[in-house]
């Protein structure tokens, strides 16, 4: 993974997608459940179709692909499985995070924890960009927001790699919890106006996942798994 | 769960199966990704029309595919809208060099994976105009929601812009008529029962026994408020009155009068539905100049109706009554 090195390469983007990838899987219908109180009941069933898809393009090779292989290209098509996979409103706002990440990546092998915030930072900013939602929408971007916030202080702070993606995943799960009484005003949980507060967003839930899975990944071993409903 | 299926997962692929067999010669059905196109298309020199939505509405939108209404439509995963892959696919395909007309419902979902479709067939040269259709009263418009829903008005859009296209108009007329379509409809449904999408295998809101939800979405989602089972002539006075105050329609105004099955109501209830309608309507000076009773976007097997009325001037009635052969809508043909 190179997270001893302080730095993130190909075999570690690939080992935190297919982390992430189990993790969807693992918690389908948690997220499904999620989704059914305030959207339309199919995002842990999109999500998992769209990594599973994900992971099975990705190297196949244990060690995963070489250290020097550029990490734009991998995370770019990571992206457009899941925008010709997932569909629904995830399928254009996870592929975009990691086509914008992809892009903001380029071509560099190695990132250190300054420019992974600055490659979560360039996705979420895409995320915006693509689903128009603010803080406070009750969306996955009340948990991808903080999140990159806490990764670009962590990292300017100069925190080891590991230290700044456990903040990142932390803020997230905290962001996420701070949406759950909020009144979604995006996506289809807005058609119930009052009635969404108290639900705990399946957008956010899958975000912190997507963070969680990246602080285990990247390093520092996770708290997690305590935040949430059925957590 | 109690569904005519072999597994959850193969559902709309077997489903896409059946409509190529069902349908040879008249409907070509693609996989990798799914598209259904009419089996003649290109057609040189006329506007493609492009529509698409989650799989479970049937027969929207596939069912609407052949001369006289849509080129293509791209069904997604159940309740899913369709990806971006498949637009571009099915646009590129039926594109005949007069530009191709993308009609969106209003969902968060499917706006944008249309958006990002749009984007790559401009990539490729194609000339794309989207429209959205929101024509669902029971969601405020406002800016803390995702908008109005994009119900009813949906297939009128796509039988009027069918016509248009065959009748040689160009993409930004045939554009227009959509939008006009769509700010001169409005539409209200309730469900009797929830639906049940195979992949969740359960049902997906509760409703009790004796209950309804008044203004429900085609995907079961909540509407303004829960009631007690009314009589069909109180159904209707709800709805429409709804329907009616929105826009608002006005006596002497002439409509086409859309009453739509969800999937789990019987024909015999839609045709009681629309009696009321007809007195509801007649008693307020409006007149139904075209009508539309069936199920023709459904909500799986969810028990209740919807109301449409779109206002009619002496071209959109033109159109709609234009030859059309599909396999949801035929006449003149």
């Amino acid at each position: 993974m190179s997270a001893g090195s302080g730095t993130i390469d190909a075999a570690g983007v690939t080992a935190w997608l297919r982390a992430f990838a189990a993790e969807v899987s693992e918690r389908r219908d948690e997220l499904t459940d999620l989704d059914a109180a305030i959207g339309d009941a199919d995002h842990g069933v999109n999500m998992d179709r769209g990594m599973q898809a994900v992971a099975a393009r990705l190297p196949a090779d244990p060690e995963g692909p070489a250290g020097d292989s550029p990490l734009g290209p991998l995370l770019k098509s990571a992206g457009m499985t899941l925008v010709s996979t997932v569909g629904g409103a995830a399928g254009p706002l996870y592929g975009t995070l990691l086509l914008e990440m992809g892009k903001a990546a380029a071509q560099r092998a190695t990132l250190t924890a300054a420019e992974w915030a600055g490659v979560v930072s360039a996705g979420v900013a895409g995320v915006q960009m693509r689903g128009k939602a603010e803080a406070g929408d009750k969306t996955m971007v009340d948990a991808l927001l903080p999140a990159a916030e806490a990764l670009r202080t962590a990292a300017g702070r100069g925190a080891t790699l590991p230290a700044a993606c456990r903040a990142a995943a932390d803020a997230a799960a905290e962001g996420m919890r701070r949406a759950t009484p909020l009144v979604a005003r995006k996506g289809r949980a807005s058609y119930l106006g009052e009635r969404s507060a108290g639900h705990q967003d399946p957008g956010a839930t899958s975000s912190w996942l997507l963070l969680e899975t990246a602080a285990r990944t990247f390093g520092a071993s996770g708290g997690a798994a305590d935040s949430g409903e059925g957590g | 769960m109690k569904k005519l299926i072999n597994r959850p997962e193969d559902v709309v692929r077997e489903e896409l199966a059946g409509i190529a067999l069902a349908y040879a010669g008249r409907l070509v059905v693609h996989t990798d990704p799914h598209w259904i196109a009419r089996a003649d298309a290109p057609i040189a020199g006329k506007v493609a029309i492009v529509s698409g939505g989650g799989s479970g509405h049937e027969p929207m939108h596939g069912g609407f595919v052949g001369p006289g209404m849509l080129d293509a439509a791209c069904p997604g995963e159940v309740f899913t809208s369709p990806t971006p892959d498949q637009m571009l696919a099915a646009t590129q395909a039926v594109d005949g060099g007069a530009g191709a007309l993308h009609i969106v419902k209003n969902y968060t979902g499917d706006v944008m994976n249309f958006e990002m479709a749009a984007d790559l067939a401009r990539d490729e040269g194609l000339t794309v105009e989207q429209v959205v259709v929101d024509d669902d009263v029971a969601v405020k418009d406002s800016l803390y929601t995702a908008g109005r829903r994009g119900v009813g008005a949906t297939v009128l859009a796509e039988k009027i812009c069918g016509a248009a296209a065959q009748a040689g108009r160009p993409l930004a007329e045939v554009a227009g008529l959509c939008r006009t379509v769509n700010e001169r409809s409005r539409s209200m449904g309730v469900a009797l029962t929830s639906c049940t999408t195979p992949m969740a295998g359960k049902p997906t809101f509760d409703l009790g026994a004796g209950d309804m939800e008044v203004g429900v979405g085609i995907h079961g989602e909540p509407g303004r408020e829960r009631r007690p089972l009314a009589t069909a002539r109180e159904v209707v006075e709800t709805l429409a009155g709804a329907v009616v105050e929105d826009l608002p329609f006005a006596s002497g105004d002439r409509v086409l009068a859309f009453v739509n099955g969800m999937g789990g109501t019987p024909l015999m209830e839609l045709y009681v539905v629309y009696n009321e309608l007809h007195r509801f309507l007649r008693e307020r000076g409006i007149a139904i100049a075209r009508n539309l009773v069936g199920s023709y976007m459904t909500a799986l097997d969810m028990a209740g109706c919807s109301i449409t009325l779109l206002r009619l001037d002496d071209e959109l009635v033109r159109l709609w009554d234009a030859p059309v052969d599909t396999p949801a809508l035929r006449w003149g043909a």
